[in-house]
C-alpha cells in the first residue's frame, strides 16, 4: 500500500459537550487530534462512552464540535458532504426501499441522471456480492447481506472517506470475519474508489487485524490516550506471535489507564466522601463467573485477559467491567493486561454459598464507598428507610443523570446479593427490612 | 403461608407516611362524590319533571358528577363484557367463529343510530322510575365503550407467549388461577390503552345518552349531556362555556387521577420492553404506593385472588381435551349459517315491506354524500397534520410538549363545540352542506396528529443519521424517508379518524340553535331526522344503509391499505 502524504482529514483540538438540563455542561470528547492519510485505515478503539461514535458523527458533519476544527481536503467540514460516507452498525437500510433503491439513494439525492444511477449502483452491487438481490427488501436478507448493502451505499457515491461504526459487531462470528476479509481484498487491491478509512470499534483484535493505525480512546471524557501504529504486513493472521504481542499490548494499555482512573482519582478529589465513581453495572453472577474462571485450571489464580476474553467470548466491553469490579472490591489485582485473584478472592472462589455471601458483603461494604455510605444511612435513621432520590440527589453532584442512575442500580443488585440492604422498586426506597 | 400471614401485620407496624393524607383526602372526596352523585337514582320518574334542569352554574358540579359516575359504570359494565365475551371467544373456537365477527361489526358500525330503539327497552325494565333512565344512558355509553376493549382482550388472549402458557400448562395452574395470574396481566396494558380511548368516545355519546324522546316525552336527566341541550334550546352561549370548561377540567382530572396511575401500572406487566423507551410516570401513582391506606386495600384484594384461587380446584392432571369431529363442527357452521341469513332476512323483509327501493336509492344517495365528506375531511386533516405531525415527531422537545396536548384534545368531546360552530353559522348564515362538514372531523383529526407525531418519533437515529449522510433532501426526504417512515402510524390514525368521523356524521350534519335548526344533505341527517320522529323503518333503513358503507370502505379500503402497510413500511 503506497501512502503518499496528503492530508484527507485533519482533525485539530477538537472538543465535544453537551448541555446538561442544570446549566453545566457534559464533556464527551476533549482536545482531540486525529490525522488521515491517503491509503490508510485507522481505528478508534475504545469502550462505549468513549466518545469515538460522537467524533465519527462529527468528521461525517452531522454535528458540529464546540470547539476545534475539522477538515476534509483542507476544507471545514460543516456539513454532511457526497466526500464522506458512513457505514452503520445496525445497516441504518430504509426497510421500504429494495436493495437497488437503498443503495441508489446517496445518487438521487445529487440529481445525478437516470442511467448514470442506474449504472453506477449495479456496480457497486456487482462489487460488494450482491448480485441477484437487486429486488429484495432488507428483511428478507441476513445480517451479513444487509451489512453487504451498507457498503455498497456507502461506495456508490465515491466518497474519498468512508467511516465505519462498528460495522461488524453485529454479525455472527463467522458472518463477521467473512466481511473483514471481502472488505480487506477490495481494499488491498484498490477495487473500491475509497481513498481511507475511519474504523470504530470496541474489539482490540477486529483494530490490529485492519488498521494501519490504532488510536486507544479513554472515557470521562473522551480523549485518546495513545496511538499504536500496526506494521504487520496485510494479510495478516491472528496466531502470528507478532499479532498476538500486539494484542497484549493493547489490552495493558487499556487496563493500566483505564483501572486507574476509575478506582482512584474521582475518589481522591473527594476524600471522606469517597461516592463520585461511577459503579459499572455489573452482576453478581458474573463476578463470581469470573472469579471461578479465574481460580480454575488452566489460570490458577492469575490469568491473561486477552486470554480469558478469547475464552470466555467476553469483549472488552463486558470484560473490563467485571474485572474493575473485582479489582475495586480487593478481589482481585489487575495489571499489565493480567488479572490475578487476592487471597480473598480464592477463598471466596472455594466458598460454600453462605460463606461466599459473608465475603462478599464484608468486602462491598469494606471496600464500596457507596455501599458503606447507603447502610451507614440507614442504620442511622430510626425508621431504617431511605428513598432513592435522596442518594440520586448526591451521586448528582459528582456525575451526570445517567451514570448517577446507573450506579445506584449496581450498588442495589450488589447490595441485594450481599443481602447488607433490601431495596423496593414499587416505593424506590431502600431499607433493612431484609438484612442478613 | 407464614409470609402472607406477616404481610397483614406490617400496614399496622409501620407509620403513616404524608402520602396517606393525600389518600385520605382523595378517598373522601370520591365517597362525598359518589353519594353525592348517586342521590336521587330511586326517585320515581316524575320527579325529573319536577325538578327541572337549571342552567345555573352552581348545578354543574353535580351534572358532572353525576355524569362521570354514569361514565364509569358504563366502563365497568364494559370490563365485566370484555372479560366474558372475549374470554369465551378466545377459548371456544366454535363461539370464535361467531362471536368475533359480531364484535368486528359492532366495532364498526355507528352506534348511535340504534339509541331511540333501545332506550325503550331500558325504561320498561323499571318502569316509572328514574334508575330505568338511568339504565338506558349506561348502555348507551356501554355500547360507544366495550367492543374496541373487548376486542384487544380477545386479541391478547390469542397472543399469549407460549412459553408462559405452557408453564402455566405444566404448574397445572387452574383455569381461574391462570385468568388472573397470566391472562389478566398480559392483556392489561392494551386494555388499559382501549378503556382510555372508550373513555374519549363515551363522552361523546354522553350528549345523547342524557337526554331523550321516549314516547313523545323528553327525558332529561341530570348531566352535563343535558345542560347542554338546554343551553343550546334556550340559545345561552354562556352557559355552554361554563360546560366545556367543566369538561376541560373533569377530564384532567380523572385522567390524573386515575388513567395515568393505571399506566404507569400497568407497565410492569410488557413483556417486551422497547430500549430507550419512556417509562410511563405518575404522581399519583406515588401516591398510592407510598400510602399505608392504599397497601391496606391492596392486601385486602390480594387476599380475596389468594382465597378464591384456593376455592377452586387445581385443574385435573389428565383432562382429556374434548376434540370436535368434523361432522359436529360442520353442524354447527350451518346452524350459523341458517341463523345469520335468518337474520338477514328478517332485515330485508322489513325494508322491502316498509320501504321502497326509491327511498333506500335515495339513502343510497345521501349515504354517499356523506362518503364523499368523510374523504375530503379525512384528506384535508391529513395535509395538514402529517407535515406538523413529522415535524413535531422528530423534535423530542417539541414532542413532549405537544403528544399530551393531542392527545387530550382526541379525548375531549368534540359535540361540546358543536353549538360554537352552529351559532356561528347561523349567525353569518353559511352554507350548512360545507360548514357544519369540519364538525364530523373536529374531535377525530387528532388520531391522525398523535399518531403521525409517534411514527415520527420512532424513526431510528441511524436512520436519520444515514438519510443526512446521504445527502438526502428536500421533497426527495419527504418521498423517500420521512412519508414512508410514518406510513403505517397515519394508516392507523386514519382509521381511526374515519371511523370516528362516520360516527359523529349523525350528530354533525343536523344542528339547532334554540328553535332554529340547519341540516346539511346526508345519510347523518336522515338518520337524526329519523330518530327524531320516531321512524322506526326509516332508522333501520339509514342504519343499514350506513353500516354497509363503512363496512364495504373498511373491508376493501382501510383493511388492505393497513396490512400493506404493516408489511411494507412498518421499521422493526
Amino acid at each position: 500500500m503506497n501512502t503518499s502524504n496528503v492530508d484527507l482529514l485533519h482533525v485539530n483540538a477538537v472538543r465535544k459537550a453537551f448541555p446538561k438540563p442544570d446549566g453545566g455542561e457534559l464533556l464527551v470528547l476533549d482536545n482531540v487530534n486525529l490525522q488521515l492519510n491517503e491509503g490508510q485505515i485507522v481505528g478508534l478503539l475504545g469502550r462505549s462512552g468513549s466518545g469515538k461514535s460522537t467524533l465519527l458523527r462529527l468528521i461525517a458533519g452531522l454535528s458540529q464540535p464546540t470547539s476545534g476544527e475539522l477538515h476534509y481536503l483542507g476544507k471545514p467540514i460543516t456539513c454532511p458532504g457526497p466526500g464522506i460516507a458512513m457505514v452503520f452498525q445496525s445497516f441504518a437500510l430504509f426497510p421500504w426501499l429494495t436493495v437497488f433503491e437503498n443503495v441508489a439513494l446517496g445518487l438521487e439525492a445529487q440529481g445525478m441522471p437516470k442511467a448514470d444511477i442506474r449504472k453506477r449502483s449495479l456496480a457497486a452491487i456487482d462489487l460488494i456480492g450482491l448480485d441477484g438481490f437487486e429486488s429484495a427488501y432488507p428483511r428478507e436478507l441476513s445480517g451479513g447481506m444487509r451489512q453487504r448493502v451498507g457498503f455498497a451505499r456507502a461506495l456508490v457515491v465515491h466518497p474519498d472517506i468512508l467511516l465505519m461504526d462498528e460495522p461488524f459487531s453485529a454479525l455472527d462470528v463467522l458472518t463477521a470475519e467473512t466481511l473483514r476479509t471481502d472488505f480487506l481484498d477490495l481494499w488491498s487491491e484498490g477495487q473500491m474508489p475509497i481513498k481511507g478509512v475511519i474504523l470504530v470499534t470496541h474489539n482490540i483484535e477486529e483494530a490490529v487485524l485492519m488498521c494501519d493505525r490504532i488510536l486507544v480512546f479513554g472515557s470521562n471524557p473522551g480523549r485518546i490516550l495513545s496511538e499504536i501504529g500496526v506494521t504487520l504486513t496485510q494479510p495478516r493472521n491472528r496466531l502470528d506471535p507478532n499479532f498476538r504481542e500486539l494484542v497484549e499490548r493493547i489490552y495493558v494499555e487499556m487496563t493500566a489507564k483505564r483501572m486507574d482512573t476509575t478506582v482512584n482519582n474521582r475518589t481522591e478529589h473527594f476524600p471522606g466522601v469517597g461516592i463520585g465513581s461511577v459503579l459499572p453495572r455489573v452482576s453478581s453472577n458474573s463476578l463470581s463467573g469470573m472469579i471461578e474462571a479465574v481460580a480454575a485450571a488452566p489460570f490458577n489464580g492469575a490469568a491473561d485477559l486477552p486470554k480469558m476474553g478469547s475464552d470466555l467470548q467476553m469483549e472488552i466491553d463486558e470484560l473490563f467491567p467485571v474485572a474493575e469490579t473485582l479489582q475495586m472490591m480487593r478481589f482481585a489485582e489487575v495489571e499489565g493486561g493480567d488479572i490475578k485473584l487476592t487471597e480473598a478472592g480464592m477463598a471466596f472462589a472455594t466458598a460454600a454459598p453462605n460463606e461466599r455471601k459473608q465475603i462478599f458483603s464484608r468486602h462491598l461494604l469494606n471496600y464500596v464507598p457507596l455501599a458503606m455510605h447507603v447502610r451507614r444511612v440507614l442504620d442511622e435513621r430510626a425508621s431504617h428507610k431511605a428513598r432513592k432520590s435522596r442518594f440520586i440527589d448526591e451521586l448528582e453532584d459528582f456525575m451526570n443523570e445517567d451514570a448517577a442512575e446507573q450506579s445506584l442500580r449496581a450498588i442495589i443488585s450488589l447490595g441485594r446479593y450481599a443481602e447488607v440492604f433490601a431495596y423496593d422498586d414499587e416505593t424506590a426506597t431502600f431499607s433493612l427490612d431484609n438484612p442478613s | 403461608m407464614i409470609s402472607t400471614r406477616l404481610e397483614s401485620f406490617v400496614f399496622i407496624r409501620n407509620h403513616a407516611t404524608r402520602w396517606d393524607l393525600v389518600a385520605v383526602v382523595v378517598v373522601i372526596g370520591l365517597m362525598a362524590f359518589a353519594i353525592d352523585a348517586s342521590r336521587g337514582l330511586f326517585a320515581p320518574l316524575t320527579q325529573l319533571d319536577m325538578v327541572p334542569l337549571s342552567l345555573d352554574i352552581v348545578n354543574l358540579p353535580f351534572y358532572a358528577a353525576r355524569t362521570t359516575l354514569r361514565m364509569f359504570a358504563a366502563l365497568g359494565v364494559s370490563l365485566l363484557f370484555t372479560f366474558t365475551y372475549a374470554t369465551w371467544a378466545a377459548k371456544s373456537p366454535r363461539a370464535e367463529k361467531l362471536l368475533v365477527p359480531i364484535l368486528d361489526i359492532l366495532q364498526s358500525v355507528p352506534i348511535l343510530g340504534f339509541l331511540s330503539i333501545t332506550v325503550v327497552f331500558f325504561m320498561s325494565l323499571v318502569p316509572g322510575r328514574v334508575l330505568g333512565a338511568e339504565f338506558a344512558a349506561i348502555f348507551v355509553i356501554f355500547t360507544s365503550q366495550a367492543w374496541n376493549m373487548a376486542f384487544s382482550f380477545y386479541q391478547s388472549l390469542r397472543t399469549v407467549p407460549t412459553e408462559l402458557s405452557e408453564a402455566a400448562e405444566s404448574f397445572q395452574l387452574s383455569p381461574w388461577m391462570r385468568f388472573w395470574q397470566l391472562e389478566v396481566p398480559f392483556a392489561m396494558p392494551a386494555l388499559i390503552w382501549n378503556m382510555m380511548m372508550s373513555m374519549s368516545g363515551g363522552w361523546f355519546f354522553v350528549v345523547f345518552s342524557e337526554s331523550f324522546n321516549v314516547r313523545n316525552h323528553v327525558v332529561s336527566l341530570p348531566g352535563i349531556g343535558s345542560y347542554i341541550a338546554l343551553a343550546i334550546e334556550q340559545r345561552n352561549l354562556g352557559a355552554i362555556g361554563w360546560a366545556i370548561a367543566t369538561m376541560t377540567l373533569v377530564i384532567l382530572v380523572y385522567d390524573q387521577l386515575i388513567f395515568r396511575p393505571l399506566v404507569a401500572w400497568a407497565d410492569r406487566f410488557r413483556i417486551e420492553q422497547e430500549p430507550g423507551a419512556q417509562i410511563p410516570r405518575s404522581w399519583a401513582l406515588n401516591m398510592m404506593q407510598h400510602s399505608q391506606l392504599v397497601r391496606m386495600f391492596r392486601f385486602m384484594f390480594r387476599s380475596m385472588v389468594r382465597f378464591t384461587t384456593r376455592r377452586l380446584p387445581i385443574k385435573q392432571l389428565s383432562t382429556p381435551l374434548i376434540k370436535a369431529t368434523p361432522r359436529q363442527d360442520k353442524a354447527w357452521l350451518l346452524a350459523l349459517s341458517a341463523l345469520v341469513l335468518l337474520a338477514v332476512w328478517h332485515v330485508i323483509h322489513v325494508l322491502i315491506v316498509k320501504t321502497s327501493l326509491h327511498e333506500a336509492l335515495i339513502v343510497a344517495g345521501l349515504a354517499s354524500i356523506t362518503m364523499l365528506r368523510v374523504m375530503v375531511l379525512i384528506a384535508l386533516a391529513s395535509l395538514i397534520w402529517v407535515p406538523i405531525g413529522i415535524w413535531v415527531g422528530l423534535r423530542p422537545r417539541a414532542t413532549a410538549i405537544v403528544q399530551p396536548i393531542a392527545q387530550f384534545l382526541a379525548a375531549f368531546p368534540s359535540n361540546l363545540l358543536f353549538p360554537v360552530v352552529v351559532y356561528c353559522v347561523v349567525r353569518w348564515h353559511l352554507h350548512p352542506d360545507i360548514w357544519l362538514s369540519p364538525l364530523m372531523i373536529l374531535g377525530t383529526q387528532w388520531y391522525i396528529l398523535f399518531n403521525v407525531i409517534a411514527g415520527a418519533s420512532a424513526l431510528p437515529n441511524e436512520l436519520r443519521d444515514s438519510a443526512q449522510n446521504l445527502g438526502v433532501k428536500g421533497w426527495l426526504w419527504w418521498r423517500r424517508v420521512a412519508l414512508p417512515a410514518v406510513f403505517p402510524f397515519y394508516v392507523t390514525g386514519a382509521i381511526t379518524a374515519s371511523g370516528g368521523s362516520w360516527n359523529a356524521s349523525i350528530a354533525a350534519e343536523i344542528a339547532s340553535w334554540g328553535d332554529t335548526q340547519v341540516q346539511a344533505h346526508g345519510i347523518g341527517a336522515y338518520i337524526a331526522q329519523a330518530s327524531a320522529a320516531s321512524d322506526f323503518h326509516n332508522i333501520i333503513l339509514g342504519i343499514a344503509m350506513l353500516s354497509g358503507f363503512v363496512l364495504i370502505i373498511n373491508r376493501a379500503f382501510w383493511r388492505p391499505l393497513y396490512y400493506f402497510a404493516e408489511r411494507k413500511f412498518r421499521v422493526t
